[in-house]
């Protein structure tokens, strides 16, 4: 009886391993692919630099292949050491600062985003489980939502936030606008994964629930939610790239200062003074979106780590 | 088949239906007939075993006994009452072919499931789990994980969260129909064990025969489209052990039921 105990534990121990070993293989993975295409970046732009006056009239090499110079494809290095430099004259905080800063503003922005999209997803999915006519009449609508361009709606919720949110017990700032929009687009896979996901649950254990008298929300806290997680952690990846995506593009056609979407208009606008600058600000953009798909990551693997999916090896 | 008292059942009595019929998809082209008039009377402390070809209706009859579905004409009581009073006063445990259980819950969680769903204190909730755990030779595995289970012992989680309130009814599906030979022989001695400490009515669907006489004191066999019971045939085996599937009266019966199956069977 002990040696089953034992073998058992043996089994989890080796499978919490495994899982750090899948972990860091996947970080190892990730840095491989960064050098490849640093490789690949720079050894484009070196084959475009050389192309000379003489080759524009080979067929594909002059032609289709564009050429390139330091200021459509700034060398990588230049990206690197532009970090630690101020980005204009009158600061003295170098780029990197600048980036964090403004990392942590349309972070903010779209952690709320992708809090209250969480929220209102869960609920849209649990309303439309509730009635097949609910889901009937509510899903063309949600389909139709996300086919309204962001631009258009941008303005008009930082307008409206600024007008109509004196009622509320503090200040609106136009931050909290940025969160509603990037809100509008996290709701969505949230809601449509989530109704997949609570229908999931296995019929038997439908009916054992209904042989238990479980009421509604006994079946739905006990059984349809927990089967819906494996579901709703896809959404929840999605959710937060798209609220990353949400709030920059939020901050920018809304017009709002402080956030890596103000940021990257600006270097945008000012590209030919210092393309580096755009370029790593872009990227402060990935790594912000690939930070907040890892911590769903880790919270996932914490969360399943009991079940099937999350602990085997696949 | 015994003759039904709608007034005042006596206590014996446990379930009680009176010409059951059953038609699924009623009036359009996929019509069913799954039942036609049923009459069945269970008494308590029975163990009886629904048999017949797939599709001859076991299912459904469980189905209607734990008012699961609902019959289309005909009145199905369970103690007394209508089935789905029965049910909302929890007066029956279930236990399908699959186990249904929960993989995010461990085993003692998964047994004290029912328990937690009537309310019941913590402690009283592990107290009984455990209790059943011992009941099904489990004790030791409380604290693992479905999916670290090998199928027979996840059969008898699931008997065990069944049992765990005490139910006096216990309906069952075909729960070893998925399991080997030797694990199925098993478990079989194992329920007959419960059922003997327990004294509890158990309603048991197989399409085994061996398996149906094995277990019951009477088997109802079951001809298909529409299903009817074909003939009730009581098993007086006493207590079974190792030589009882080797005895004479055990093949008499084996030979009783194929026989009530292949005589509906030609009759068509
Ligand atoms: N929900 C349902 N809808 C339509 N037909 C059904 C349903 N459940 C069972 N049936 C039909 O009723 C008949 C009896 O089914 P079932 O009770 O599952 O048989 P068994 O358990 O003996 O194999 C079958 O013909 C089956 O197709
Ligand atoms: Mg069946």
């Amino acid at each position: 009886m002990v040696t089953r105990e034992e073998t058992s534990r043996a089994i989890a121990r080796h499978e919490r391993k495994e899982a750090i070993r899948r972990g860091v293989r996947r970080v190892v993975v990730f840095l491989a692919f960064l050098v490849v295409l640093a490789l690949v970046y720079t050894g484009y732009k070196a084959f475009g630099e050389s192309i000379n006056d003489a080759q524009t009239e080979w067929p594909v090499v002059g032609r289709v292949l564009p050429r390139t110079n330091d200021l459509t494809m700034p060398p990588i290095i230049d990206m690197i050491t532009e970090l630690g430099q101020p980005p204009q004259r009158n600061s003295s905080k170098p780029l990197a600062a600048f980036i964090a800063e403004a990392s942590l503003f349309t972070f903010r922005e779209a952690a709320f985003g992708f809090f209250f999209g969480m929220v209102l997803g869960l609920a849209l999915a649990i309303l439309m489980l509730r009635s097949r006519w609910i889901e009937r009449g509510l899903s063309p609508y949600l389909v139709a939502s996300q086919t309204v361009p962001l631009v258009a709606i941008a303005p008009i919720v930082v307008i409206w936030g600024s007008k109509s949110m004196g009622w509320l017990p503090f200040v609106w700032q136009p931050w909290m606008s940025v969160s509603i929009i990037a809100t509008y687009l996290t709701f969505f896979p949230v809601a449509m994964n989530g109704i997949r996901g609570l229908k999931s649950a296995d019929p038997a254990a439908m009916e054992l629930m209904r042989s238990y008298a479980a009421s509604r929300r006994q079946t739905l806290m006990k059984l349809q939610l927990p089967a819906a997680l494996p579901y709703l952690f896809v959404a929840f990846k999605l959710a937060a790239t798209v609220s990353i995506v949400g709030a920059i593009v939020g901050e920018i056609s809304g017009g709002v200062t402080g956030g890596l979407g103000r940021l990257i208009l600006d270097y945008a606008s000012r590209y030919t003074t210092g393309p580096p600058r755009l370029y790593a600000s872009v990227m402060g953009a990935a790594v912000l979106g690939i930070a907040v798909v890892g911590m769903v990551t880790v919270t996932e693997f914490f969360v399943m780590s009991k079940r099937r999916e999350g602990s085997t090896t696949s | 088949m015994t003759e039904h008292e709608t007034q005042s059942p006596s206590i014996t009595t446990t379930v009680e239906l009176d010409s059951v019929s059953k038609v699924f998809n009623l009036g359009k082209p996929n019509e069913v007939h799954a039942l036609d008039s049923i009459d069945l009377t269970i008494n308590n402390g029975t163990f009886v075993s629904l048999i017949g070809a797939s599709g001859c209706g076991k299912s459904t009859l469980l189905r209607l006994m734990g008012a699961l579905t609902h019959p289309t004409e005909g009145s199905v009581l369970v103690n007394g009452k209508s089935a789905d009073q029965a049910r909302l006063d929890r007066d029956y445990g279930m236990a399908f072919q699959t186990s249904g259980l929960f993989e995010w819950r461990t085993v003692i969680q998964n047994i004290e499931l029912p328990l937690q769903l009537m309310g019941w204190d913590k402690v009283l909730r592990k107290e009984r789990a455990r209790e059943m755990l011992e009941l099904v030779k489990l004790p030791e595995f409380g604290d693992h994980y479905p999916r670290e289970l090998s199928g027979g012992m996840k059969q008898r989680v699931a008997i065990a969260r069944a049992l765990s309130f005490h139910p006096q009814l216990l309906l069952m599906d075909e729960p070893f129909g998925a399991l080997d030979e030797m694990t199925r022989e098993h478990m079989q001695m194992e329920v007959l064990e419960i059922w003997e400490k327990t004294g509890k009515t158990i309603v048991f669907v197989t399409h085994s025969i061996p398996e149906a006489v094995f277990l019951s004191n009477r088997v109802v066999v079951m001809s298909p489209r529409p299903g009817r019971i074909a003939a009730d045939i009581s098993v007086s085996l006493g207590k079974r052990d190792f030589d009882t599937r080797e005895s004479q009266a055990f093949f008499d019966s084996i030979t009783e039921v194929r026989e009530a199956l292949r005589f509906k069977e030609s009759n068509r």
